[in-house]
């Protein structure tokens, strides 16, 4: 009898939700791929947890915007002295935290050092680097003395990493994230889902969305049965794959293709034998045929590029010229090379589907011109291990989905093992620089340096497949940094 | 009977601490730095540092194995690293999705299974008996995942009656319950069908060799109706294997579902197993491992104490 009543009352429910459908819905579900392991942006790199807090719950003095531009949030304007080391941030007077402690110039102060500390757990600590002193003006302003001019000091304040905090609630910012968003933090149901509230008192444009859950769907056919049934109306980051075509013929949904910030390269040890000869590495970038392996590795999806830049990106330029597909001409480099027969290398895979599939792709073309590839697939532990920290491998796939992160060519040490001073200056200066005419002229250098140098082979920008009901608007088509924005989200009619 | 159980109980103890052994130490050779991938690709080498000092993890390894041990004799099975939330607490959690659901299929299968296994052994041979133990063969066959996206297709996308996956909760109030209820509805009958199928070929199996007994034909003889004999006589001692297969599953449907819980996306313990093992979690992976054996070996001991109740030798004898 109970189960009885229980099943009319849950109908009664349905009925309820489907007459307010009437009025515009404020509620709405996002099944994401991947689970964060906590909620703290200023203590580790996954995306996963800026993909639900960013500028929804966290917001920094900066933010970055739809278009990868730097808006105003948390401060309110800004001075540069001239000789570009010296910040002075207004700051929103209006702003609180969610546990109702005033937000001001303390607190930005905290934040701050606290990321930059010995001690800081920060996972992009590189971002304030540049950082000498911050001092608190008055309670409204805040000054930020630089060691050296920086250009992209204000871009690096709009990352996930350096959003503010409290220092009353910053140590439970892990369980219970509390910023100055438009959105409070309700619940995680571990495993399951984060749930996500309207904050009435936010100082800002107040959200069109009452209620907002992050369901977390790992496997790709399950958010694909997870949409269809509408139990989830929104996948911000669909998993390329075969049922795709079948959501772009439903008219209930909306399918939007754009870029992220995600270079897909086939990384090459240029430390190591024969991979340290320009020629070899100049013959296995003429072997690769990029339309095949967006074909194959992306559901044909992505934009091809021939450097270690965004194509989104102003400063871009087009490389993809440089080494044309042509397997004569890799066989004859080869040859000069002193590889006339080829040779023969391993491939290291992490788990994501571009680097799987691709792998078999790009094994099949370079096998083409005599180069036999012995496919090594791994979990992400195992790789990060042997193939990023311990430079153990030939090859590999990734895409290093950071903006703006051409600078990593530059890094001592790095995986890659490519030294090359022209470049290292070429960065140092950019990282000097704060004019943006000479900034986009010095990216250009840099892009052309690293593709003469066929450092690695530059395969295309990971797209950004976005899915969501057609009735809901303002969810970002590219994703510029990793986010899903809700602020600006909402049901039409 | 005391003497069995308390034997029983020693090689239990043994078991565990073996088990903590391998554990801790597979563990150790696997590849893979906790602190690198919580901080990602672009961390600095003194962030790493700092992290692994926070962690514990740059004391040397027999201290670290000592204190776990001691840690779990007192019931504290530390923090999880990438939650940082005590793992006993995630555990928990799990645990509200998957005893439940284990719970809940095994019931099915069993429901489906004895009379059908039953049923096929009284008519050994006949149309009916070949039709089942075909269909069982059927259901032995079918992979679980396959079955949980048919059923999705149907009553998820096609007709909407139950969700497609997920787990709210089980809430306060009776329509959350409900709403939890129907949430493992499909798990429960994708999870239930091969198992069932498997239940009962050995119940039939072991129905016929008992029907095959001499005290039987005497039960018959002195005049029992046939539906006692079967039900009564015969299902009883029939149950020795039923129970085996039973501990057997109940065991894997704890935690060996990760399929079934990646297909409905449910928060259960093979999700968190797998999830921690990527991330590298270890004391997460180290305490769900030790807790399964810990589980297992129960199991175990209880289908033993069912063996004695149905046997009333194995409660005498020994």
């Amino acid at each position: 009898m109970n189960v009885f009543a229980s099943a009319l009352g849950a109908a009664a429910i349905v009925l309820a939700s489907a007459s307010g459908a009437l009025s515009a819905r404020t509620d709405l579900v996002l099944g994401v791929v991947l689970e964060p392991p906590h909620l703290d942006p200023t203590a580790g790199a996954a995306a996963a947890i800026d993909e639900i807090v960013y500028a929804n719950i966290f917001e920094g003095l900066t933010r970055i915007g739809p278009k990868g531009e730097v808006l105003p949030a948390l401060a309110e304007s800004w001075e540069v002295s001239d000789d570009g080391k010296t910040y002075t941030f207004h700051l929103r007077q209006n702003a609180t935290f969610h546990d109702g402690t005033s937000f001001d110039a303390e607190d930005v102060k905290f934040s701050l050092e606290r990321a930059m500390a010995e001690d800081s757990t920060n996972a992009q600590k590189v971002l304030f680097s540049a950082i000498e002193s911050v001092e608190v003006v008055d309670a409204a302003t805040v000054r930020v003395s630089l060691k050296h001019p920086q250009g992209s000091f204000l871009y690096n304040l709009g990352w996930g990493d350096a959003v503010i905090v409290a220092p009353e609630s910053a140590e439970g910012n892990k369980e219970k994230p509390i910023g100055t968003g438009p959105f409070k933090f309700q619940n995680w149901a571990r495993g399951s889902s984060v749930t996500i509230v309207k904050n009435p008192d936010y100082w800002g444009e107040p959200v069109a969305l009452e209620r907002a859950e992050f369901r977390f769907i790992p496997d790709a056919a399950a958010s694909v049965t997870a949409l269809l049934s509408g139990d989830v109306q929104a996948l911000p980051n669909m998993q390329a794959g075969d049922a795709l075509p079948q959501i772009e013929a439903d008219s209930r949904f909306k399918v939007v293709i754009g870029a992220t910030e995600g270079e897909t390269i086939l990384a090459m040890n240029n430390g190591k034998e024969p991979l340290n000869d320009l020629k070899v590495r100049q013959a296995i970038s003429h072997a690769l045929n990029r339309d095949e392996i967006i074909l194959g590795a992306s559901s044909g999806h992505g934009v091809p590029i021939g450097s270690h830049f965004s194509p989104a990106n102003e400063a871009y330029v087009d490389l993809t010229g440089l080494y044309p597909h042509d397997v004569e001409k890799a066989k004859q480099l080869l040859a000069e090379a002193g590889y006339p027969d080829g040779f023969s290398a391993t491939l290291k895979l992490p788990p994501p589907n571009y680097a799987r599939q691709g792998g078999e792709i790009i094994a099949s073309q370079l096998r083409e011109i005599g180069i036999e590839l012995e496919i090594i697939p791994m979990e992400w532990a195992q790789w990060l291990e042997q193939v990023f920290t311990n430079k153990d491998y030939d090859l590999t796939i990734i895409s290093h989905t950071e903006p703006n992160d051409i600078n990593i060519y530059a890094r001592e040490d790095y995986y890659f093992n490519y030294q090359n001073p022209e470049f290292n200056a070429v960065i140092e200066e950019l990282e000097l620089t704060a004019d943006p005419a000479k900034r986009n002229e010095l990216y250009g250098q840099a892009q052309r340096i690293i593709a003469e140098d066929a450092v690695n082979g530059f395969l295309f920008q990971l797209p950004k497949i976005g899915v969501w009901d057609a009735k809901l608007e303002g969810l970002w088509e590219n994703s510029p940094i990793q986010a899903n924005d809700l602020t600006k989200v909402r049901w039409t009619e | 009977m005391t003497a069995f159980l308390a034997k029983r109980l020693a090689v239990g103890l043994i078991t565990l601490l073996a088990a903590s052994v391998i554990v801790f130490s597979v563990l150790e050779i696997l590849p893979g730095d906790p602190a690198r991938i919580m901080l990602g690709m672009n961390a600095s080498p003194d962030a790493l540092e700092a992290l692994r000092i926070e962690m514990g993890l740059d004391r040397p390894i027999l201290a670290r194995y000592l204190d776990w041990l001691a840690g779990m004799a007192t019931g504290d099975f530390g923090r999880s690293y990438t939650y940082s939330s005590p793992v006993l607490d995630l555990v928990w959690e799990r645990l509200a999705v998957s005893l439940p659901l284990a719970v809940f299929a095994l019931s099915l299968s069993t429901l489906i299974a004895i009379p059908v296994g039953v049923f096929s052994a009284s008519r050994r041979g006949s149309a009916a008996d070949t039709i089942t133990m075909g269909a069982a063969q059927v259901g032995v066959a079918i992979p679980n995942f396959w079955f949980a996206l048919l059923l999705v297709y149907v009553f998820s996308v096609g007709l909407r009656l139950l969700p497609a996956g997920g787990f709210p909760g089980w809430g306060e109030s009776w329509a959350q319950h409900w709403q939890a209820f129907k949430a493992l509805i499909l798990p429960a009958v994708a999870l239930a069908l091969p198992q069932a199928a498997i239940l009962a070929r050995v119940t039939r199996s072991a129905m016929v060799e008992v029907l095959g007994e001499d005290y039987i034909r005497t039960a018959r003889a002195k005049g029992l109706p046939r539906t006692q004999v079967l039900w009564r006589h015969a299902l009883r001692n029939a149950m020795i294997p039923v129970l085996t297969i039973m501990g057997l599953q109940l065991a894997f449907l704890l935690a060996g579902t990760i399929i079934i819980e990646n297909v409905f996306y449910l928060p259960g313990l093979g999700r968190l197993i797998f999830q921690a093992i990527s991330q590298r979690d270890l004391i997460v992976v180290e305490g769900v491992v030790m807790l399964l054996v810990a589980s297992v070996i129960l199991i175990n001991f209880a289908v033993d104490i069912c063996y004695a109740i149905v046997d009333p030798r194995l409660r005498a004898g020994r």
